[in-house]
């Protein structure tokens, strides 16, 4: 298999406990590179503990989970699987971006400060006003070019959740994780970070996008997930899933939600 | 990852209605009065004046001239200087160490948590002034401290009286002291902070060391400086303790020194508290400008949700563009 087939997320089996509380059942599927994929199912499915177990806040306890061909949290050495070092795994999640339902901006920093901050530290070689040339870049991408000297608690939420896609991206993901993005937003203000998402969905990048925005799904994603009590309960292409529930669960939701 | 023609700048504001053009009249209305108050001031500055001519004149005790001769003694200025440097040195010590006690508690190794707890338990368990005589008797406790294998004879001998001044001691006793109290400080500041701020550090990729100093402590303090100016304060008046090490250059032990040669015990006193409160104002303006330093971000109020760019593109159609459609700021009677 070359490098291009390589799936960009590979799950197998994939199980996560907390004590005797399995959450995840044995997960399995797959993100192609450049694909989106779209995971939805009702509240305690585990959709956001799926989430994070991709880019390692969260340990699996069973099954293989890979991103890009590597392990997520764990090496791999012959037949022996060895645990990462905080610093190797701190390295893996370079390559994966993260939004979340509360945007968790950090408040002290300007927008352009918040954007800046992992790229100035991280990116050792590069001079700074490289990196906020790239910073003001991505600010201009999400839309908010005149905003980039405020601070978080001067922006609107939609405004905060769009910085925070910025912060994301200035580390060049190869895969993007959004947690329920546009959840904790006025719903007059959904939009704008939809339309963001849909622009990076359109430049190519991998996405998994935990969401009930179901009109995003049907526009955007290549493949639905359907979870509910930790299992897959249904996948497949959006459209489909959304016209036509194969199974009892799946449609007890959507007519919840749609 | 190609770069998508970006959104028209300046599309932020949303636009205004031909309706928002003549600003309402501002309200002129007479002042509310509070006669009570001037009352109040006349009478507690009517005291005041009384307390200060009574003390002028008629309370030889105080004996002004001799304040105003020993305020400025080279002795006091001397001993100011000492109380100074012990506050700050400590001060340093234990916020440095406060900080490390503090993580240490929240570890998840359970061995440094132990630790922690123990140092806490046993330094705010006993008296400071206990615990800065200990310090005075280490000299004697442990004669000298030897470099080698236990129980062999040492490599290094050094001897403790030549090693640490009363100076040095009566800073490291009241630094571990004041350093389980910071710790206490410094763990509330920790805990404060979102548990979203460490979680979004660490899914940028941050280390440990860049998400605790970069992100989880800067918004900790916030949080941890105003105990912390408390507690320089309270350290400040805290260093007259220090005569039990026995060190007694500093300022309260000095000016008592002065006052058993010259039988006046309340003017000294009135020059040791002017020097207190001298320094303590000092102190209380670094703690403002810190303060506001670590304000940054969150005194601005939030600003309202407001639709932005897509979403005011978006609108269907902005008011005053259909004919035969009146915003609702014109219509008869006004706003919704
Ligand atoms: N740290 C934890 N310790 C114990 N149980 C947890 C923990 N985190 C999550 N859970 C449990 O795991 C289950 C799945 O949680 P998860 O947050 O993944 O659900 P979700 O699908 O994202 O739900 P929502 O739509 O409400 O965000 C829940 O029952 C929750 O109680
Ligand atoms: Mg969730």
């Amino acid at each position: 298999m070359n490098a291009a087939e390589t799936p960009m997320v590979k799950a197998e089996a994939v199980s996560k406990a907390y004590g005797s509380n399995t959450v995840l059942r044995s997960i399995s599927l797959e993100v192609k590179r450049g694909e989106v994929l779209c995971l939805v199912g009702p509240s305690g499915s585990g959709k956001s503990t799926f989430l994070r177990c991709i880019n390692h806040l969260e340990t699996v306890s069973a099954g293989r989970l890979s991103v890009d061909g590597s392990l997520v949290g764990y090496r791999q050495h012959g037949d022996k699987i060895y645990e990462l070092h905080p610093k190797d795994a701190a390295k893996q999640r370079r390559d994966i971006g993260m939004v979340f339902q509360r945007f968790n901006l950090f408040p002290h920093m300007t927008a352009v400060e918040n954007v800046m901050l992992a790229p100035t530290l991280l990116k050792k070689g590069q001079p700074k006003g490289q990196v906020k040339a790239r910073a003001l870049e991505l600010l201009a991408r999400v839309g908010l070019a005149e905003r980039s000297d405020y601070y978080p608690s001067q922006l609107s939420g939609g405004q905060q959740q769009r910085v925070a896609i910025a912060r994301a991206l200035a580390m060049e993901p190869k895969l993007m994780l959004f947690d329920e993005p546009t959840s904790a937003l006025d719903p007059e203000l959904v939009g704008e970070v939809l339309e963001v998402m849909k622009e990076l969905a359109k430049s190519g990048m991998t996405m998994i996008v935990v969401t009930h925005e179901m009109g995003f799904a049907r526009e955007v994603a290549d493949t639905l997930v359907f979870m509910d009590g930790g299992v897959v309960v249904e996948q497949g292409d959006p459209r489909e899933v959304l016209s036509n529930p194969q199974h009892q669960r799946t449609r007890a939701f959507l007519s919840k939600v749609l | 990852m190609s770069e998508t023609p970006s959104r028209p700048a300046g599309s932020e504001t949303p636009p205004t209605g031909p309706g928002a053009e003549t600003p309402p009249e501002a309200i002129k209305a007479i002042k509310l009065r509070h006669p009570w108050r001037m009352v109040l001031a006349i009478v507690l500055a009517a005291i005041a004046v009384l307390f200060i001519v009574d003390a002028a004149v008629n309370r030889p005790v105080y004996n002004w001239p001799e304040v105003g001769k020993y305020l400025f003694d080279v002795r006091v200025i001397e001993a100011a200087g000492y109380t100074l440097q012990l506050t700050i040195y400590s001060m340093v010590i234990a916020i440095l160490l406060g900080v490390a006690l503090a993580v240490m508690r929240l570890s998840p190794n359970p061995v440094v948590k132990s630790v922690a707890w123990a140092y806490l338990w046993l330094f705010r368990g006993t008296p400071v002034y206990v615990q800065l005589v200990f310090w005075g008797l280490i000299g004697v406790i442990y004669k000298t401290i030897d470099i080698g294998i236990p129980f062999t004879e040492p490599w290094v001998s050094f001897d403790t009286s030549d090693l640490f001044s009363y100076f040095f001691l009566a800073v490291i006793g009241l630094a571990l002291n004041e350093a389980a109290y910071m710790a206490e400080i410094v763990r509330a500041g920790l805990l404060a902070v979102d548990k979203g701020q460490d979680e979004a550090a660490t899914a940028l990729g941050l280390g440990w060391w860049h998400t605790m100093s970069r992100v989880i402590l800067p918004q900790a303090m916030r949080v941890i400086i105003p105990p912390t100016g408390n507690e320089v304060i309270s350290m400040l008046k805290t260093t007259s303790l220090v005569t039990a090490v026995p060190f007694s250059l500093e300022l309260f032990t000095r000016t008592s020194d002065i006052a058993a040669k010259t039988y006046q015990p309340v003017p000294m006193l009135i020059v040791a508290s002017i020097w207190y409160l001298a320094i303590t104002s000092i102190l209380m303006v670094g703690q403002y400008y810190l303060e506001r330093h670590f304000a940054k971000g969150v005194d601005q109020r939030p600003a309202p949700q407001k639709p932005t760019v897509e979403t005011s593109a978006m609108a269907a159609v902005e008011p005053g563009e259909l004919p035969g459609v009146v915003p609702p700021s014109n219509r008869p009677g006004g706003g919704a």
